[in-house]
């Protein structure tokens, strides 16, 4: 059945006006989460203080706060409440709804979809579209396009965890686990490398190397755009004949040193471990500037000096 | 044949006692009881288990009264989504009430059965002091007590067979309530205490397992370090049940030896959990014990995907499954290989809150389980993404389903590859598996899917729904089809006030009904409360000060819980809950 008939049954017309899909693009962002603040809102001068810190927040991204679930379920009363302060500028709500028509019903739209109806619109597929670009719902909705933080305000007894089960995992958290950085298990293990004076980090992936020669070879590869000027002026020669241990040479040549930051918060030097080891431990390498590894590498230095 | 019934008048009621105590089920002795005046009679005086399934449905005294003859009384309190927060913590479900009309009318009780009930430890003193007989004392999700209060059954129940204490929240102030187990005390057969923060006092333990023979299950908590729990372990070799501690420790081959004989030794043992923490360095040395395996709960063991695939494919006559997600969609691949016997299994979130997904956990994982475990009826799986095909694969795969429970754990997800509501699946879901118990919705969903619950989930008992639907109709479907629907339990869904009132008639046919973030009006309530006397309508509103009656109709109502009762509303409703 179309769904039109659904609504119908209640006897209020919807609006399935296939309003700006744009309106939907900007709203996607955070949409996961403001979803939650939309169905709230359908209750008028519902007030409990989380809600209101979200929608506080999310109202200057999105001013066309929904609000046909209330439409839905008693439009008398929302007259009467006169509760409406949340309800973005109060007026136009029909335009409001229309638009977050866009928002929220793409669901019915999309939903048409899925009854495979014939006249599905355009909007439904561009919202669906815009669906696919936020990527999949684990990414976190919002987060990467600088949405409030409140896009991610956990909400209140979700994902339905035990209790129990939370307070026995907050207190004994997996340690096996990598942090962030690490996606380990997957047979990858991503750290960002850093060069100071660089514009951008980069990431490499531990697990494709299996010794310290081939991952400074790669550093090296990716780095080198940063430093053919300071290389120019040690005399090192360019690129091309690779040597053992290149990164070591082009790094104390080139007053840099390879540093990494392990798991327990400490910087330290690239090399004095077993590689294994090393993979295990780092979460993060930068590469610095000799002048602030004194101390650190004094190898390095010494190095540096016989060289000139 | 002879006129009418009178010829049974005449067989003597122990002659009726003996055939009904072949009705195991609650449901034929209610059906037995209506049928005369003689059966009431003699039905209620040979009733020997009672499920009370919402404390407040019935007054304890009038239970009691009822069946003065029970032997075994198991009794839920809070809603079930207390579990999650959801519920405020002084809302009530309080077991003295309960325990007081017991102690009073149930002397010979030897069973006692709570879950998500506050338990204070006088109740826990009461129990001990009232029951000469008492054997079986089961606290699930309960929390109001300490150690103290178990020192008190410790000492007191001399007959204690079973002391089971599922994940409750217990204060720790008696540190030594093992050794209030009088050295005479040797019938224990199953000990729980997982749940327990404190150490506990291993000498101890060790003595009390030695002399009781009978011992079959022996859950640990987390705080005993892994030499201890192998030598207490090597006491108890006919163990059926096991629940380890802490799993990890710096590797020790003698240690580990130990344990790899300590578990070889295990000839009986079925039932593996706890294994908190568990690094790659000792599971090794249980390898032994997997083939016997039918009971598996590694929920709070945080091992990886390569380590948990070497373990869990060995066991080949799994029935039952709890894992992490760490096992990953390449872990439920082997699972579905080689765990032919699988029955339930349950995936639970390593990193339920995080932003990204680490975990390679997916529909696949279900899907390929789907496909392998021809006897498998009973699903709880997190994850964080779905799609119609996956579902609609799994319905037409398991048609055996009795309780599917997904959650993907954003809400409003929809199928990832079409973009649309994940209706078409769960409602292939509902349609195929035609003995469907229990449902778990989520991810994005209109109002369609309800349709389809509505008409085709007819042993549906229990339904929860989170995020979804579009407006009223998904209630209204929901209430007016559904026939064995017993249990109701919605959070942030467009439902209101319509399809409440429509459908009043049916929540008496209901255990209990809970709302909460929907649409419902306080005017609903007060019209739904007027009609159905036998309804508690409570409002529960933690905002507000004031009165509920000084509120007006269109006042939103925050949380609701809607119960049938014959006990009227209840006397300890603390100020956040109003019975309309």
């Amino acid at each position: 059945m179309p769904p039109p008939l659904e609504h119908d049954y209640i006897g209020l017309s919807e609006l399935h006006s296939p309003a700006a899909a744009v309106g939907g693009g900007g709203a996607e962002d955070g949409a996961l989460n403001l979803k939650d603040t939309e169905l709230r809102l359908g209750l008028p001068g519902s007030d409990s203080s989380d809600r209101k810190d979200k929608v506080a927040l999310t109202l200057g991204l999105l001013p066309k706060i929904f609000v046909s679930g209330a439409k839905r379920g008693f439009s008398d009363t929302i007259d009467g409440a006169g509760k409406w302060g949340l309800a973005a500028g109060g007026g136009g709500s029909e335009v409001e709804a229309g638009k977050g028509g866009a928002l929220f019903s793409p669901r019915g739209e999309r939903g048409g979809g899925g009854h495979g109806n014939a006249g599905n619109d355009a909007v439904g597929k561009a919202a669906g579209h815009e669906r696919k670009d936020t990527g999949q719902v684990g990414d976190s909705a919002g987060n990467d396009r600088g949405v409030a933080p409140a896009a991610k305000a956990q909400v209140v007894g979700w994902p339905p965890i035990r209790s129990y089960r939370k307070n026995t995992m907050a207190t004994n958290p997996t340690k096996n686990k990598e942090d962030a950085n690490g996606k380990q298990g997957l047979g990858c293990l991503y750290v960002k490398v850093s060069m100071d004076g660089a514009p951008y980090l980069r990431k490499v992936d531990l697990k494709t190397y299996s010794n310290y020669k081939e991952f400074s070879l790669a550093l090296e590869k990716m780095f080198s755009g940063f430093t053919i000027g300071q290389c120019g002026s040690h005399g090192i020669p360019g690129r091309d004949g690779l040597s053992e241990s290149r990164l070591m040479d082009f790094l104390s040549g080139s007053e840099y040193v390879l540093t990494y930051e392990d798991r327990d918060g400490d910087w330290m030097l690239v090399g004095d471990v077993p590689w294994e080891m090393f993979t295990d431990s780092c979460r993060r390498l930068r590469i610095m500037k000799g002048s602030d590894a004194i101390g650190l590498a004094p190898r390095a230095m010494e190095k540096c000096k016989n060289r000139n | 044949m002879v006129r009418g019934f009178g010829w049974a008048a005449a067989f003597p009621d122990e002659v009726w006692e003996h055939v009904f105590s072949f009705l195991a089920a609650d449901a034929d002795r209610n059906a037995v009881a209506l049928v005369c005046r003689a059966w009431h009679r003699i039905e209620r005086r040979s009733r020997r288990r009672v499920f009370v399934g919402n404390c407040y449905a019935v007054a304890p005294a009038a239970a009691v009264r009822r069946f003065p003859e029970v032997r075994a009384a198991a009794i839920k309190g809070k809603p079930h989504f207390a579990d999650f927060n959801l519920v405020p913590t002084d809302w009530g479900g309080g077991a003295e009430a309960w325990v007081e009309a017991m102690a009073e009318g149930w002397p010979h009780l030897e069973e006692l059965r709570l879950k998500r009930m506050v338990v204070s430890d006088d109740c826990l003193e009461l129990i001990a002091r009232s029951f000469k007989n008492f054997g079986v004392l089961s606290l699930v999700s309960c929390d109001g007590f300490s150690t103290a209060g178990l020192a008190a059954i410790a000492a007191n129940c001399r007959n204690l067979r079973e002391l089971d204490l599922h994940e409750n929240e217990v204060e720790d102030n008696c540190l030594n309530w093992i050794s209030h187990f009088p050295e005479s005390f040797t019938s224990l057969v199953s000990l729980n205490i997982a749940c327990l923060e404190g150490d506990v006092n291993t000498s101890v333990l060790e003595c009390l397992i030695s002399r009781c023979p009978n011992l079959k299950t022996l859950r640990l908590n987390h705080a005993m370090p892994l030499e201890k729990l192998v030598s207490l372990l090597q006491r108890a070799p006919q163990l059926v049940d096991v629940g380890t501690s802490k799993f990890s420790a710096d590797h020790h081959p003698e240690l580990f030896s130990k344990l790899e004989s300590t578990f070889a030794g295990f000839k009986h043992l079925k039932s593996l959990s706890g294994i908190w923490e568990a690094g790659p360095t000792y599971l090794p040395a249980i390898y032994s014990v997997c083939e016997s395996l039918t009971s598996l709960n590694l929920c709070y063991a945080t091992i990886q995907s390569p380590e948990l695939l070497k373990f869990v494919s060995r066991c080949k006559n799994l029935q039952r499954l709890w894992v992490m997600d760490l096992i990953e969609d390449n872990g439920l691949i082997a699972v579905a290989a080689s765990c032919k016997l699988l029955q339930e299994l349950r995936v639970f979130p390593s990193d339920p809150y995080g932003v990204a997904p680490p975990i390679s956990l997916t529909e696949h994982g279900l899907v390929a389980i789907s496909a392998g475990c021809l006897m498998l009826h009973s699903v709880l799986y997190f994850c964080r993404q779905m799609t119609n095909a996956a579902l609609l694969t799994i319905a037409n795969n398991r048609p055996n389903l009795t309780c599917f429970r997904l959650c993907i754990i954003e809400p409003h997800t929809p199928d990832y590859i079409s973009q649309e509501p994940l209706d078409a699946g769960f409602s292939a879901i509902v349609e195929s598996c035609k003995d469907l118990r229990r449902l778990s919705l989520s991810g994005l969903l209109t109002d369609r899917v309800f349709k389809s619950i509505g008409a085709s989930a007819n042993r549906l008992e229990m339904l929860s729904v989170a995020f979804a639907g579009d407006s009223d109709a998904g209630l209204h479907y929901i209430l007016s089809g559904c026939k064995n629907l017993r249990k109701l339990e919605i959070r942030d869904c467009p439902f209101g006030d319509k399809a409440l009132l429509d459908n009043a008639s049916k929540l008496e046919t209901m255990r209990s009904l809970w709302m909460s973030s929907c649409s419902v009006t306080l005017g609903a309530c007060r019209q739904l409360a007027l009609k159905m006397p036998r309804l508690n309508v409570e409002v529960i509103d933690e905002r507000r000060g004031r009165p509920l009656e000084s509120w007006p109709d269109d006042f939103p109502v925050e949380k609701l819980y809607i119960y049938r009762t014959v006990a009227g509303p209840r006397s300890d409703t603390p100020p956040c809950v109003w019975t309309v």
